[in-house]
């Protein structure tokens, strides 16, 4: 018999257990706008300070500029190569599908530390360490299993038979795709654009060995300074990291709530 | 549309040119060029047998084995009950489960093992509310405690999702049935729910082993000397004195474990696969 206290005990027990999970995130967002000079819980004054500090180096603004613009290159690429990829994989029938997701998603499960040494090997014969767009081209291979999955779900949700029609109303398959594929699979290719920017925009591994000094980028800047102190000012570029997240999930509940309503 | 087999790999064709560009081709010229260097088969099986019997190396592996599995319980004990309330929860009480899962999932990790050496340092918060309530200070960081209490936050989305989808497609009729036969709660959970669900357990449980024992980001910050790991040992070699032979060798040996798991794990997974 489940009794009313019973079942309140549980849910307040579960309450406690998720926040304890959200916790450590959100006191690093409280503790990045403290205006007290080391790091205290709960802080005794507020300001912006810390958020002065990384916006006031111009090493933390370079990179800053360095994730961006990496990331939106490897968003790019992974996105598109994964919506390649993820169509022939719905609609082409192939035998070997399974053996070719697998293989797809590898870089998931392969230990991180073992594809950044990999490509590292490879980058410093050719002179490669610190170009931002080769950086782009590798964080691509990791971010193409998260587009991958994200638009077969999606692909897999649109109806072949409105491909058919439009073949035999005359449309050319470069005009299906266009004009059918790609509109229905548009929120689907948004979803994995943002995930796979979050992918490149977070990488740690790859970067600390490729990025050189020249195209540091924001988590090897963390790393770098965490290695030295845990100071507050990582706190301030912890948030921006955070923000970034939420806007994507939001962004993405927003998508899904719009293909939901169509 | 069917699009025809020359057509699919034509499109798939960009995404496998990626993935032999810098991922597939450079491991293996990485540890072909490295281990060539060591002259022939016998050789380098000689030098691998010597390199991997050494003390440092031998107490990384257990480093890691230890952390590993210790992780994967604590990841277990806390996601199972986790995964269940997801799964039972409606409305709003599943949108705010999700949330508390799926945020720190996808937060950066170097900023979730930031959040805890915020929390765990000799000065950090619980520290200090230790102090406030008259306790000594505890040493949670750079320390096996605080490898482990970061790794266990870091892989915790990985079970709970895993164990939501097995959890997910158990058919609730089951249960009905057989508490409607006179069972009781603890009897229908671990006579039916818990059998069922144990497919997920053992595919949670295998990628957060998978995971933990290639992890990297964590141990290296929240770890202390005596808390080296295999992945940190693969990067010293070539951090500090670019012994490319010696962490070829040791990046073989994670590698062929990871896969060989990865095989027993796609399984498992096999099973699980259908609420997804």
């Amino acid at each position: 018999m489940v009794t009313p206290l019973h079942a309140g005990l549980r849910g307040a027990a579960m309450a406690l257990l998720c926040a304890g999970l959200l916790a450590p995130i959100a006191i690093v967002v409280i503790v990045s706008f403290s205006g007290d000079g080391y790091l205290r819980f709960p802080p005794e004054s507020f300001s912006l300070r810390w958020y002065m500090r990384f916006l006031g180096d111009p090493r933390w603004r370079a990179a800053l500029g360095n994730s961006l613009a990496i990331a939106a290159m490897a968003s790019l690429l992974s996105t598109l190569l994964g919506f390649l990829a993820a169509y022939a994989l719905v609609r082409g029938g192939l035998r070997a599908k399974r053996a070719i997701v697998s293989l797809l998603l590898m870089p998931l499960i392969v230990p991180h530390v073992i594809t950044a040494i990999a490509v590292y090997f490879l980058s410093a014969r050719y002179g490669l360490i610190g170009i931002k767009p080769w950086i782009a081209v590798t964080h691509s291979v990791v971010a193409l299993p998260v587009v991958l999955v994200i638009l077969q779900s999606a692909l897999q949700t649109v109806d072949p038979n409105l491909e058919r029609a439009a073949m035999v109303c005359g449309c050319t398959r470069w005009g299906v795709f266009r004009r059918v594929v790609l509109p229905l699979a548009l929120p689907g290719a948004v979803s994995g654009a943002l995930f796979s920017f979050l992918t490149s925009f977070d990488e740690l591994m790859i970067s600390l060995f490729l990025a050189g000094v020249r195209s540091e980028t924001l988590p090897v800047r963390i790393w770098n300074s965490l290695l030295l102190e845990v100071e507050p000012t990582i706190a301030a570029v912890s948030s921006v990291l955070i923000a970034a997240t939420v806007l994507a999930l939001l962004a993405d509940w927003l998508l899904r709530r719009l293909r939901a309503a169509r | 549309m069917p699009l025809g087999r020359l057509g699919a790999l034509l499109l798939l064709a960009p995404s496998f040119a990626l993935l032999a560009l810098v991922f597939l081709g450079p491991i293996l010229w990485f540890l072909w060029a490295s281990l060539g260097e060591l002259g022939s088969l016998a050789e380098i099986l000689d030098e691998i047998g010597a390199v991997l019997g050494a003390r440092a190396v031998l107490g990384a592996i257990a480093n890691t084995n230890w952390i590993a599995l210790i992780v994967t319980l604590l990841v277990l004990l806390i996601g199972y009950p986790v995964a269940f309330a997801l799964a039972r929860a409606r409305g709003a009480a599943f949108t705010l489960i999700l949330v508390c899962i799926v945020l720190p999932y996808f937060t950066s990790i170097i900023v979730r093992t930031y959040a805890w050496m915020v929390l765990l340092g000799r000065n950090g918060l619980i520290n200090q509310g230790l102090a406030a309530l008259g306790l000594p200070p505890a040493d949670l960081l750079y320390n096996r405690a605080g490898v482990i209490i970061g790794m266990t936050y870091v892989l915790l989305p990985y079970m709970v999702l895993t164990l939501y989808a097995a959890m997910k497609a158990v058919d609730p009729r089951l249960m009905q049935a057989a508490e409607g036969m006179g069972a009781t709660r603890l009897q229908v959970f671990l006579k039916v729910f818990l059998p069922l669900t144990l497919h997920g357990v053992a595919a949670g449980a295998l990628i957060v082993f998978i995971l933990g024992i290639g992890f990297f980001i964590t141990p290296a910050l929240m770890g202390g000397p005596r808390d080296i790991t295999i992945a940190m040992l693969i990067e010293r070699e070539i951090e500090l004195t670019q012994n490319w032979p010696v962490a070829a060798m040791m990046t073989l040996v994670l590698l062929g474990v990871t896969l060989v798991l990865y095989a027993v794990y796609a399984r498992f997974a096999e099973q699980a696969r259908g609420a997804w």
